[in-house]
């Protein structure tokens, strides 16, 4: 279970300091998908990236299985993020000059996973895996990076508006993917999104506004990325 | 009006496309056109007033002499000039290939406005301004030491009294002409490169698909030959990094050449020639390998940046994510070093039995062991300082930092 409490991270200094974050707390159940909504500059991202470990909040705690991550030093929060978490971008931020295969094995080898071969066959890569990212489409790249967060066997798996650089058939095959695999294997998705209509493919949905969460709900029966609207 | 108009319009764009920062940056070119130009000033404007003198007239005892002083600074002139021009034009073409992908967009919409190449190339002309910064600091440098360095060639006093003169076709040469030189050069190159279509450069796909036919042949073979399974991500990463980088191989292992062959060489100048050579050679040596070393070490680190912040994000410790992207270059660091060695050794060992056969009192030449003990433990000293240097900035990338790049 993540636990966060009172979470407050702000930009810039004395006169431009920008508080993006302002006091968030919120419980997200292991195994759960989570979609955080809100337009630009509401401060989902940064959530997002406080959550992960990959960003310090300036106060407030995060709590994984009791454990806070807020407090931990550099090196143990790598430790933490080598063993627990995954990230999909919107941007892949694949390896340019590494194939496929390569790429996914970035993930593979920090869990000791040989086996990364069948994270590539799930996304539909099998046969591109000799392929380098500028030779694939967007879609197809956002799917590498999909096999190589998962190659990682993350606990938690974190999605930075995965779809907004795709059309919407490639972004409905990638969320289909991504929501295959957490049915399978039971990770915890945390994605953030400014289309509401990905928010139904969610059990969680936590709204945000200028860096509070405004509102809360649950879908009872959750859409799948065929379903919803785009 | 109008014409007028359009012609301040393009002027304008020429200048927008190098900043005074930019030519700046290109430190590197600055410091070795200026170590280059340093040393062959002092020698061929030595040389120049040596000559003045009526050698027919000097005693025997003494012309060996002079020949000796003659024939040294020809040789220090041509070596060292000859070799540090030779790394100041492959540093520039080196900048202006990194500037060119750095800026491909910038670049990419000036010609999708309408700007030929031939013109967006014409701006590269400033490079070459990095060349005249260093050439006439060098030049002053030696001007400013030059009573110093004459009665130290004569310190014993052999020859009559030589004074400093001023030789304008020593300025042309060393100071005006590599200037014209390298603008033309940065043109011409510039314009080379700047072939590439608009769209690739847009998309900054240039550097992209290089990077990819220098990889193809190579990478698909051994991906057929052996289950790229078996191969650890983190070697592959590091071999990958050097073969996509081969100028910067290049550098790292031409300042271990530099620093091994000029600081071996210090040690052999003292007893062949005099401390104050010595010493030049030390300081020219360790300043060239230092900042060549900085700067490809750094040009490593940026070209990487995004797969560093990826590989923190995902959670690589410091350690591995260093040791991936800078680690493969001790190799290449090792020849460099083992051939500037090698290289040294062979110079005065034929300095002395070969140009020098005719000249008396020319002390013996003996490969120098405490020299190459002290020089191979302080060049691992500084390669591994620069390591941790940037060890430390590796630490504080941020994935946010690439996010925002990108937006």
């Amino acid at each position: 279970m993540i636990k966060i409490e009172n979470i407050h991270k702000s930009y810039g200094s004395n006169d431009n300091r920008f508080e993006v974050l302002k006091g968030i707390s919120l419980t997200i159940e292991d195994g759960s998908f989570l979609v955080l909504l809100g337009a630009s500059g509401s401060g989902k991202s940064t959530l997002l990236n406080v959550i992960s470990g990959l960003e310090s909040p300036d106060s407030g705690k995060i709590f994984y299985d009791g454990k806070n991550i807020a407090a931990l030093a550099d090196e143990e929060l790598t430790k933490f993020r080598k063993e627990k978490t995954a990230f999909i971008f919107q941007q892949y931020y694949l390896l340019p000059h590494l194939n496929v295969d390569k790429n996914v094995k970035m993930g593979a080898d920090l869990a000791g996973n040989h086996d990364y071969i069948k994270e590539i066959e799930a996304v539909g890569l099998a046969a591109k895996r000799s392929k380098y990212p500028h030779e694939l489409s967007g879609g197809e790249q956002q799917r590498v990076a999909v096999a190589r967060a998962l190659a990682k066997k993350p606990e938690v798996l974190f999605l930075d508006e995965p779809t907004g650089a795709l059309d919407e058939a490639t972004g409905r095959q990638v969320l289909d993917y991504v929501s295959k695999l957490q049915k399978e294997l039971h990770f915890t998705v945390i994605m953030v999104t400014h289309n509401a209509n990905i928010a139904d493919m969610a059990k969680t949905v936590i709204r945000m506004n200028s860096g509070n969460i405004v509102q809360t709900w649950q879908n009872e029966s959750p859409k799948t990325a065929y379903e919803i609207g785009w | 009006m109008v014409t007028r108009m359009g012609k301040n319009r393009t002027a304008k764009s020429q200048n927008m496309i190098l900043s005074a920062r930019d030519i700046f940056k290109s430190v590197g070119i600055i410091i070795i056109s200026a170590c280059a130009v340093f040393v062959c000033t002092l020698f061929l404007n030595y040389n120049t007033d040596l000559k003045a003198l009526d050698a027919s007239r000097l005693p025997q005892e003494v012309q060996s002499f002079y020949n000796a002083q003659v024939l040294t600074g020809k040789m220090v002139s041509a070596l060292s000039g000859g070799c540090l021009l030779l790394t100041s034009v492959v540093m520039l073409c080196f900048y202006i290939g990194h500037y060119i992908d750095t800026h491909s967009k910038m670049l990419g919409i000036l010609k999708a406005l309408g700007y030929s190449s031939r013109k967006i190339a014409k701006g590269f002309a400033g490079f070459g301004l990095s060349v005249f910064v260093g050439t006439a600091a060098g030049y002053a440098g030696a001007h400013a030491i030059m009573p110093w360095f004459y009665k130290v060639q004569n310190n014993e006093g052999l020859l009559p009294e030589i004074h400093v003169g001023f030789h304008p076709l020593l300025l042309f040469s060393l100071v005006l002409l590599p200037t014209l030189a390298f603008c033309l050069l940065s043109v011409l190159y510039g314009y080379r490169k700047l072939k590439t279509p608009v769209l690739e450069l847009l998309k900054g796909k240039a550097s992209l698909q290089s990077l990819q036919a220098k990889t193809s042949n190579k990478v698909k073979n051994v991906y057929s030959a052996k289950t790229e399974r078996d191969v650890p991500f983190l070697q592959e990463l590091k071999k990958s990094t050097l073969r996509q980088r081969k100028t910067l191989v290049f550098f790292i292992g031409f300042a271990a050449f530099c620093y091994a062959c000029m600081m071996q060489m210090s040690f052999g100048m003292d007893e062949l020639a005099s401390s104050m050579m010595a010493i030049m050679i030390f300081l020219i040596g360790v300043v060239l390998s230092f900042v060549t070393l900085f700067l490809a070490t750094t040009s490593t680190v940026k070209a990487n940046w995004k797969t560093l912040a990826m590989m923190r994000a995902f959670g690589y410790p410091d350690k591995e994510c260093t040791d991936s992207v800078l680690g493969g270059y001790r190799l290449p660091a090792l020849l460099g070093f083992a051939l500037g060695t090698v290289y040294q050794y062979a110079l005065l060992k034929i300095a002395v039995t070969v140009v020098f056969r005719e000249i008396k009192h020319v002390p013996e030449f003996h490969f120098n062991v405490p020299a190459l003990v002290f020089t191979l433990i302080s060049f691992a000293v500084l390669y591994e300082v620069i390591l941790y240097v940037y060890a430390r900035k590796i630490r504080r990338i941020s994935i946010r930092e690439i996010m925002m790049d990108a937006e």
